[in-house]
Formats: structure tokens, C-alpha cells, sequence
């Protein structure tokens, strides 16, 4: 596999660093890769603009943060104003319908997917709306299994809870296959 | 799939496995960023193992409860950033003076005074080395990745036994928060060191002072069998106050003599592509992250450069970094703090002059380009 370089922002609460915790972890416990996952951290962790950086790759990773995602998750407007322009040419570019307006096109694939509106519509529960986008994550990129999110869930979440992060899984994976942009 | 020893963890909780496989069972301390996880974790952890853990109402309280424990024969840490650390020279120098073994956590911060508390720096190698005052030595180890991380903690407390000693464990924002892979080690697999205890008996007088034909002070758990004084002054081998010249040129001379003289056996280092390497990049803790990217990417376009990674930071193996560094034709230091390991790799080597700095003072963490940038003009090839 080619190294992957993941860059998820947003903003605190919506869950963007814990999605990108359970995607690394997922991908060094249960798909035997190396990860490196770190974010940038400041007093405003809640409502403040937030911002974390993956590193996915089969051999060793030194340098930790990411300069040129090969994926960029902009799940805010002020994240995506102001993390647009670093993407790698030729990424993939994911925003959320609801928060996000595009305004201009970059060298990357662009993805505008309805995830925050069809998670409130089919499950109701905002909690989610990070792994319906991990769903999405997964499905373009192939970076791991369905099954070894699953996993990580399980053993992070009460077991009442896991069917509605497995819907919110498939709907953002199915999301990618509906959603022509 | 998954085996149980693989874990994917933040560098603080890599500190807190080591320190458990250690036998660590005292913990003191008062939260503080970038550390936090550390206190949190052992909150958790210590109780489970039939430990204890204190939240301290500060940083001096928090070094001086674990030097009590340590005496009454636990195996102890506590965890700070630079604010705290500050606060505990003064019991750092106690320690030091009665020799109690005891394991210092600092995961730095910008400083001075509370400074950048969420972003990265290396500012505090000299107070680590210096911080206390008076003439003394001090053992100081560090890490860039979260196996090493273990394994200095786990070197740590052996250490700080092998040599009663406090020893600082030098970590940075960027490892400690960072998240990647950490196989703990089997039961047996790394060595550990226990306390040496006296077998001097109940009812017989014991020395605390007194150094056996080897030169070590076996200890007597406090509140125990004997009775003996321990104090921050200068003592005699009763462990009372002594002003006798004798007495205290001994004490000090032993005090820095038995971490000077054994400067090769502490150092630990890691060294990358330095055989023919005309430029060698001296790096440690997180910044030597950076150092090793660097080196990586330029080795196969023909540059003949390799990296010295410094595990021990304190005392410095000047004798190590001048036989590495013998064949080089410049050396460049990479860390995050105005040149404070620069010194001493300048103190080490033959050219002083060909020793250079790529460094970052913002709170920014140390990239690939920002050394490359500077090897470039360095070698005279401009930006």
C-alpha cells in the first residue's frame, strides 16, 4: 500500500479526532499497518476549529504530521476555508453538504456527500455523523475493513450503542456509491 | 487478528506501561498539560495493582511525597511540564542529597513561566541539568517514539536504583500526545533493577551512609527495623549533619562521581547511516523524528549524512559524541530550544567551529524542510 496521508477538520464535538483515533487504531491493531495519529490542540478543544493529522503506511513513519493530504475531511466552512488549499493534486476532497459550500475547485476529487442530513434523517443521532463519515473514508480510500472499525467500536463503546455506529458506518459507504459530485 | 500486547496509544500512556512493567506502585502528582494523561491514567491503573496514586495539591508536594514513599521502599514517579517542574528543583535537590531513588516525568512545554502550554519545545534540558542548585549530578533520559518511550522508563527506574538516584525522564508535547503503535514486552523480556536493601538485621546498628566494598548504599525501608536520620544537609555515614571538610568534599565528590564515572554505562544512543556520513545531524526526543526523515530522503539522492540519536541526555557522553562525530566534516544539532545540547555536542567534539543549529523556538513542531532549508545554506547552496 502507498503511504496515505489523512487530514480530518471540523469543528470540537463533532468528533473528528476521536473518528481519526478509531481509523488508525483500526488500521494498526486489526489490518497490521503502522499509523501515526496527531492533532493540533488548543484551548478552544470545544467549538474551536480542530484539526487532525493520519499517517497510514506499511513501513515506518518518522516525521508525524501531514503537510499534503492525499484526504482532506473538511466537516466545517472554516475548515475547508482554511484547509482546502493544501491538499496533495490529485486527493480527495470530502465536505459535508450541510456545512460546507464549496467555492472553488481544486486538483483533487471532489466529494460533497449529505452525510450530517441523511445521519439526522435515517438515525437521528448527531453522534454519529463522524462514522457515518469514516463510512464514506473507507469506501474511497480502501484504507481498511468495515469489520476492523467494528472491531475498534467494540471494544470503545457500550454494546447498546454499536448497531447505530454500524448504520451510521454503512450509510456513509453507501452515501459514496449514491451521491454523483 | 489482534494480539493482545499490541497497543495504540499517546506517548504519556507508552510512559505509564513502562512505569507499571517497572513495578512502579507510588505515584504523586498535580496535573498539568502537556502530561495530564499520565495523573489520569495511573489514577486507574495504580489502585487496580494494589498501588497508590495521590493527587498532591502541587508540584512541590508532589516531589516531596514521592521522595517519603521511595524511602519506605516503593518504586515512584511523578509527571509534570515545565510550570511544575520549576516547583520541584528544590526537592529535586533533596532527593539528589540523600540519595532516594525517584523518577521525574517532564513532557515539555514552551516555556518560560507557563508559556505555550498545548505546543511543543525542548526548552528545559538546561534546568533539567542545572534546575537545583548547588554542585550535583543528574540523570536525564529521552525518546522519539513510543517503544523507546517505554524502554526509557523502564531504564529510568532501574537507573534511579542501580545508582539512588532521581532520574528525569525528558519527554515533549509531540511524542507525549502523539498516538502510534507500542508492543509491550513480555514479563522477563526487559531486565529490571530492584532495590538493594540491607541484610544488616533487626537490632544491629545500620549506616545509611555507609557504602559497601562495591561503593553502593544498600537502603532500609523508612519506618521499618532501623531507626536513621535523613537530611538535606551534608551527613555523615549516620546520616547526621556534618560540616567536617572531610565529610562534605567526600559526600559531594561521591554525589557526582557515581553518575560521571559511569557515563558510557548510562548513555544510550541511536545512530543511523553514520559509517561514511560526512554530515552527521545530532538529534533527540521528538525532533529527531524530524532529523531521521531528513536523513531518509536524502541518503538515496547521494547525500553522505547520518543521525546521532541521544536516548541520555545528562550526564553527557561527550566521549561518544566525539568518536561519532571524529570523521564528519560538519555536524548539525536539531532541536527545539535556542541551543542547549549545541553546547555540549561543541564542548565535544574536535571541530567546535563545524557544529551548526536547525532549530524552532515557535512552538511549531520541527519539519523535514525546516532542516533541510538549513543543511542548504549551510552548505552554502542557499535557500
Amino acid at each position: 500500500m502507498e503511504r496515505c496521508r489523512l487530514v480530518f477538520s471540523g469543528s470540537g464535538g463533532q468528533g473528528v479526532i476521536t473518528a481519526a483515533v478509531i481509523l488508525s487504531e483500526a488500521a494498526v491493531l486489526y489490518e497490521n499497518m503502522n499509523a501515526v495519529q496527531s492533532q493540533a490542540y488548543g484551548p478552544a478543544a470545544r467549538g474551536g476549529a480542530t484539526r487532525s493529522d493520519i499517517i497510514i503506511s506499511e513501513s515506518n513513519i518518522n516525521f508525524p504530521k501531514v503537510i499534503q493530504p492525499n484526504v482532506l475531511i473538511c466537516l466545517t466552512q472554516e475548515a475547508y476555508n482554511t484547509f482546502c488549499n493544501i491538499i496533495r493534486p490529485g486527493g480527495l476532497l470530502i465536505t459535508d453538504t450541510r456545512f460546507v459550500k464549496t467555492e472553488k475547485k481544486v486538483d483533487a476529487q471532489q466529494k460533497e456527500l449529505p452525510m450530517y442530513v441523511n445521519v439526522m434523517e435515517k438515525i437521528g443521532k448527531p453522534i454519529v455523523f463522524n462514522i457515518c463519515m469514516l463510512g464514506a473514508v473507507i469506501r474511497l480510500t480502501d484504507l481498511v475493513e468495515p469489520e476492523s472499525i467494528m472491531k475498534v467500536l467494540e471494544n470503545r463503546i457500550p454494546s447498546d450503542f454499536l448497531e447505530m455506529n454500524r448504520k451510521a458506518l454503512e450509510l456513509g459507504m453507501e452515501l459514496t456509491e449514491t451521491i454523483k459530485s | 487478528m489482534k494480539t493482545e500486547n499490541i497497543k495504540f496509544i499517546q506517548g504519556n500512556e507508552a510512559c505509564v506501561e513502562g512505569a507499571l512493567y517497572a513495578g512502579l506502585d507510588f505515584f504523586a502528582g498535580y496535573p498539568i498539560t502537556p502530561s495530564t494523561e499520565i495523573a489520569e491514567l495511573l489514577s486507574r491503573r495504580l489502585p487496580q495493582k494494589g498501588g497508590k496514586f495521590i493527587q498532591m495539591e502541587d508540584e512541590i508536594a508532589s516531589m516531596s511525597a514521592i521522595i517519603g514513599a521511595s524511602l519506605t521502599g516503593s518504586k515512584v514517579m511523578t509527571a509534570t511540564s515545565g510550570p511544575g517542574f520549576s516547583l520541584m528543583q528544590e526537592a529535586l535537590g533533596y532527593a539528589i542529597m540523600t540519595e532516594i531513588p525517584c523518577v521525574i516525568v517532564n513532557v515539555q512545554r514552551g516555556g518560560p513561566s507557563t508559556g505555550i502550554p498545548t505546543h511543543v519545545s525542548q526548552g528545559d534540558v538546561n534546568q533539567t541539568r542545572w534546575g537545583t542548585h548547588g554542585d550535583h549530578a543528574i540523570v536525564a533520559l529521552t525518546a522519539s517514539n513510543h517503544q523507546d518511550v517505554f524502554e526509557t522508563t523502564v531504564e529510568a527506574f532501574n537507573i534511579s536504583e542501580t545508582y539512588r538516584t532521581p532520574v528525569v525522564l525528558l519527554y515533549d508535547e509531540v511524542v507525549g500526545h502523539m498516538r502510534e503503535r507500542l508492543r509491550v514486552p513480555e514479563t522477563g523480556e526487559l531486565p529490571l533493577a530492584e532495590r538493594l536493601r540491607t541484610s544488616v538485621s533487626e537490632g544491629v546498628d545500620y549506616h545509611p551512609y555507609l557504602p559497601r566494598e562495591d561503593g553502593r548504599l544498600p537502603m532500609s525501608d523508612f519506618g521499618g527495623v532501623h531507626r536513621y536520620n535523613v537530611t538535606g544537609l551534608f551527613h555523615d555515614m549516620w546520616g547526621f549533619p556534618s560540616d567536617n571538610p572531610k565529610v562534605v568534599h567526600g559526600l559531594l565528590r561521591h554525589l557526582v562521581d557515581k553518575i560521571q564515572n559511569n557515563v558510557n554505562q548510562i548513555a544510550r544512543f541511536k545512530e543511523f547511516y553514520l559509517e561514511d556520513a560526512e554530515c552527521i545531524l545530532i538529534s533527540y526526543g521528538s525532533s529527531a523524528r524530524s532529523a531521521r526523515h531528513v536523513v531518509e530522503y536524502l541518503r538515496p539522492r547521494g547525500e553522505r549524512i547520518g543521525l546521532l540519536e541521544l536516548q541520555t541526555l545528562w550526564p553527557f557522553p561527550h566521549d561518544i559524541v566525539n568518536e561519532k562525530c571524529a570523521n564528519a566534516k560538519y555536524m548539525v544539532v536539531v532541536e527545539m530550544n535556542m541551543g542547549q545540547i549545541l553546547r555540549e555536542v561543541k564542548r565535544a567534539v574536535k571541530n567546535p567551529e563545524r557544529v551548526f543549529l536547525a532549530n524552532r523556538i515557535d512552538g511549531v513542531f520541527i519539519a523535514p524542510r525546516d532542516i533541510r532549508d538549513i543543511l542548504r545554506i549551510i552548505q552554502g547552496k542557499g535557500v
